[in-house]
């Protein structure tokens, strides 16, 4: 019996996925839980990455995926459910990937697939007077002109006019049954402050105490963006926390499946605002797997070289706001700043933009170096970050006040990390050393040397350190690239606006300064995704957030906020 | 000892504080609002605090820098302007918010559409200044600009006459982008020539 004999493990129930273009399996929604569970204690998928749906409208079935892997390394493992689009009910992996928790409650929101046995399923990214379903296909958004873009009215009769100047109240808003809008009272938040259980405590001395609800934010200086934390206080100790997220919410995903795949580069951009060219460099890979094509070589070094600048400039970013979190207003976080404009220098120069890069395209990216750039690169790289990182270390690491805020606070157990699927810095900061890099390399980094960064304390000054690891690490990476790069082509292939994509899907992950960013794309054949989903770090990453601040004080909560490093533009899409 | 790592860190604000005015020292006064001066302190080399004094002082933008679209229209020797665009409509195909509205003109005596602009607009508020636009354009009539500072108190829409602009200024703030798509255009031109001049000659032989 092989590795991954599952048609054998499981007579029924569990077949191979046969469609052209997919891989992986489907397993029957009853055999689910059974599947999952020997998955993980058998089979040593111990990693549940990613949970989305896919609505297949033309045959009737919502299809929930699922990607595992181990932590171990190697690739992955797709399995699929599918079920009636009207019935649609899947059994939750809650219990056994309880990481899957804030990715089943926005399938539901999004797609309206109902995961039975999830403790708390409720909206996520959309408000919970929403209504409706906005991923299903035959959800239409107000000002919906066409199902997929170029949009007709633009050329050749381009007759300008603004969306919001036609009548907002169109046919294709939709309300609930019987909606009025004259009656309507906001359901209030009960469920929210119901999922955080309330208690009463007596202590010794039989004085009855109740807990009390503490909401920070969404206007909160430490949210990083609208954000909040909906806390449930015994006196100033956290007894239970949830996040509430989607104040930033724009359905990323259906705008991606209304554009062609080209338009969407730009788009990811604006997911993490912070490494837009770690996110271009995800939906790439996504995209160049289904239409395998190959990279040059001096592309693929552009795009290495790229992403660890970006994954420098992150993390001094999140260095240094994570200071201000603790109180050290500015004077660190502007240290920090002013080396990533230095970065961010380099970016405009070859990009033309600083944050919204937009800079790979299929097959390549958009243009070579500039003059000049390479210098500069050089310059930062062999010269003045080292420099700067040993400052910073200098400044920080050893600083009392630093350490007594954040050593041994906001553990998060090796175990625990796994198990909510945390990701990058957070997930080796708790002792696993897994690095996708590493772990199941992409484009050219088998080629470099350098160390996964992991330390095993888990707490907050942990994941503090990592960043400054793997900047170190970063570099090391960046020399040998800036040494090795040929000379060469940068794009395989005429720059071509619309791409032709075969049928089939694709999951393309990179290791996002934040962790596994993932793309997950259907296509149809067709010049738009039929599918297009976006594996966030910042938003599953917090799943593990309210455990880890259980027991904590207010003040260490925006401690562990600022150590996990969300961006909101990715954690609500 | 306590207090130790409070010093050290300290100290290297105390180092930064001391820099910024040495390098005021050693730059005797040029440190800001020269060129040299900025480009040093935007340089891996700068020291200490390197602020930009805007808007008194401003960075200059890198060649690729790309804000909002224009248009180029050619000046011609007799004097006249002739709009590079003709209508073909790729740039408001690719534009991913959609917001580039092109009416294509046609000929009032045949009815037939013409290789030209009737109307032009982009919704600048909902531009994300990808630069699309300009990378896909065959006919280098769609340019990204240089100018930034367009902030406006309403809604920012460009029509042809806000969004024409002359060649030489695109060459201007683009030289080598404009100095190599010349030089293709030259080409294209020339194996053209080429061409006919082949094909009226074989025309001519028969
Ligand atoms: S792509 Fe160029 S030529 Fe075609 S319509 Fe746009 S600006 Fe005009
Ligand atoms: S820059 Fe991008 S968004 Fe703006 S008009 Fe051009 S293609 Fe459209």
């Amino acid at each position: 019996m092989s590795d991954l004999d599952f048609t054998t493990r499981f007579p029924t129930g569990v077949v191979a996925d046969e469609r052209k273009g997919y891989e992986g399996y489907i397993v029957d929604a009853d055999k689910l839980v059974e599947f999952a569970t020997a998955l993980r204690d058998e089979f040593g998928f111990d990693y549940l990455s990613s949970v989305t749906g896919v609505d297949y409208i033309n045959e009737g079935k919502l299809e929930v995926v699922y990607h595992a892997y181990k932590t171990t390394g190697g690739a992955g493992l797709v399995f699929k459910t599918q079920v009636d689009r009207e019935a649609a009910e899947v059994p939750s992996l809650y219990n056994i990937y309880p990481g899957a928790d804030f990715q089943e409650r926005e399938a539901w929101d999004l797609m309206g697939i109902k995961f039975t046995g999830h403790p708390d399923l409720r909206r996520i990214l959309l408000w919970e007077g929403f209504e409706g379903h906005p991923l299903r296909k035959d959800w239409k958004e107000p000002y919906f002109e066409e199902d997929v873009k170029p949009f007709k009215s633009r050329w050749p009769e381009g007759d300008f006019h603004r969306a919001e100047d036609k009548n907002p109240y169109g046919a294709n808003v939709q309300y609930p049954d019987k909606f009025d809008p004259e009656k309507w009272q906001p359901e209030g938040e009960d469920a929210l402050y119901g999922s955080l259980a309330k208690y009463q405590t007596t202590d010794e001395s039989g004085l009855v105490t109740d807990h009390i609800t503490v909401n920070l934010g969404p206007q909160h200086p430490s949210t990083h963006g609208v954000f909040r934390i909906a806390a449930k206080l015994n006196g100033e100790t956290i007894v239970n926390l949830k996040p509430v997220m989607g104040y930033l919410h724009r359905n990323h995903e259906k705008i991606g499946e209304r554009n062609t795949y080209l338009q969407n580069m730009p788009f990811t951009d604006r997911l993490d605002y912070l490494s837009s060219m770690s996110n271009n460099f995800g939906y790439a890979l996504a995209v160049e797997k289904l239409l395998k094509v190959e990279v040059p070589e001096r592309a693929e070094y552009l795009r290495v070289i790229m992403a660890e600048l970006t994954r420098i400039q992150n993390h001094l970013f999140a260095i240094g706001m994570f200071l201000n979190d603790l109180g050290a207003f500015f004077t660190p976080s502007l240290y920090a700043i002013e080396e990533r404009e230095l970065i961010l220098d380099i970016f405009e120069m070859v990009s033309g933009s600083r944050m919204m890069c937009n800079y790979f395209r299929f097959g390549g990216v958009v243009r070579d170096l500039p003059e000049g750039a390479l210098e500069k690169i050089k310059g930062l790289v062999l010269d003045r970050l080292p420099r700067k990182v040993d400052e910073m270390d200098r400044f920080l690491s050893e600083n009392e006040i630093l350490r007594s805020r954040t050593v041994g606070q906001g553990y998060l157990s090796a175990e625990d990390a796994i198990k909510y699927s945390a990701a990058g810095p957070m997930l080796r900061a708790s002792g696993i050393p897994y690095d996708i890099r590493r772990a199941d390399p992409y484009s050219i980094y088998d080629r470099f040397d350098f160390d996964v960064a992991v330390r095993y304390n888990g707490d907050i000054y942990d994941r503090y350190y990592i960043r400054l690891d793997e900047v170190r690490q970063s570099l090391r990476i960046l020399e040998q690239a800036i040494k090795d790069i040929p000379e060469g082509e940068i794009l395989s292939g005429k720059p071509q606006y619309t791409v032709r994509v075969p049928a089939g899907e694709s999951y393309g992950r990179v290791e996002g300064p934040k962790g596994e960013l993932g793309f997950y794309i259907v296509s149809d054949g067709k010049a738009n995704p039929y599918r297009y989903h976006v594996r966030a770090p910042s938003f599953i990453n917090l799943t593990a957030f309210g455990p880890m601040c259980v027991g904590l004080k207010v003040a260490d909560v925006v401690a562990v906020l600022g150590s996990i490093d969300i961006v909101l533009g990715e954690t609500d899409r | 000892m306590y207090g130790k790592g409070l010093i050290k860190g300290l100290g290297v604000t105390l180092k930064r504080f001391v820099n910024t005015y040495l390098d005021d020292l050693k730059w005797a006064g040029k440190r800001y609002y020269t060129q040299e001066g900025l480009a040093h302190r935007s340089s891996k080399d700068a020291n200490g605090i390197f602020t930009v004094q805007y808007p008194e002082e401003k960075l200059p933008v890198p060649e690729e820098f790309r804000y909002v679209p224009f248009l180029v229209y050619d000046e011609l020797e007799d004097g006249t302007h002739h709009n590079r665009c003709t209508a073909c409509g790729i740039c408001s195909k690719v534009c991913p918010p959609q917001c580039i509205w092109i009416e294509r003109a046609t000929d009032p005596k045949t009815g037939r559409p013409k290789q030209e602009p009737a109307a032009f607009s982009i919704d600048l508020d909902i531009c994300m200044n990808c630069g699309l636009c300009a990378e896909y354009c065959p006919f280098d009539s769609i340019k990204m600009d240089h100018d930034y500072e367009i902030a406006g108190y309403g809604r920012t829409v460009h029509h042809l006459d806000e969004l024409l602009k002359p060649a030489s200024y695109y060459d201007e703030i683009r030289p080598l982008n404009s100095a190599r798509e010349a030089a293709i255009r030259k080409e294209k031109e020339e194996a053209k020539a080429a061409k006919a001049a082949a094909r009226a000659a074989r025309a001519a032989k028969k």
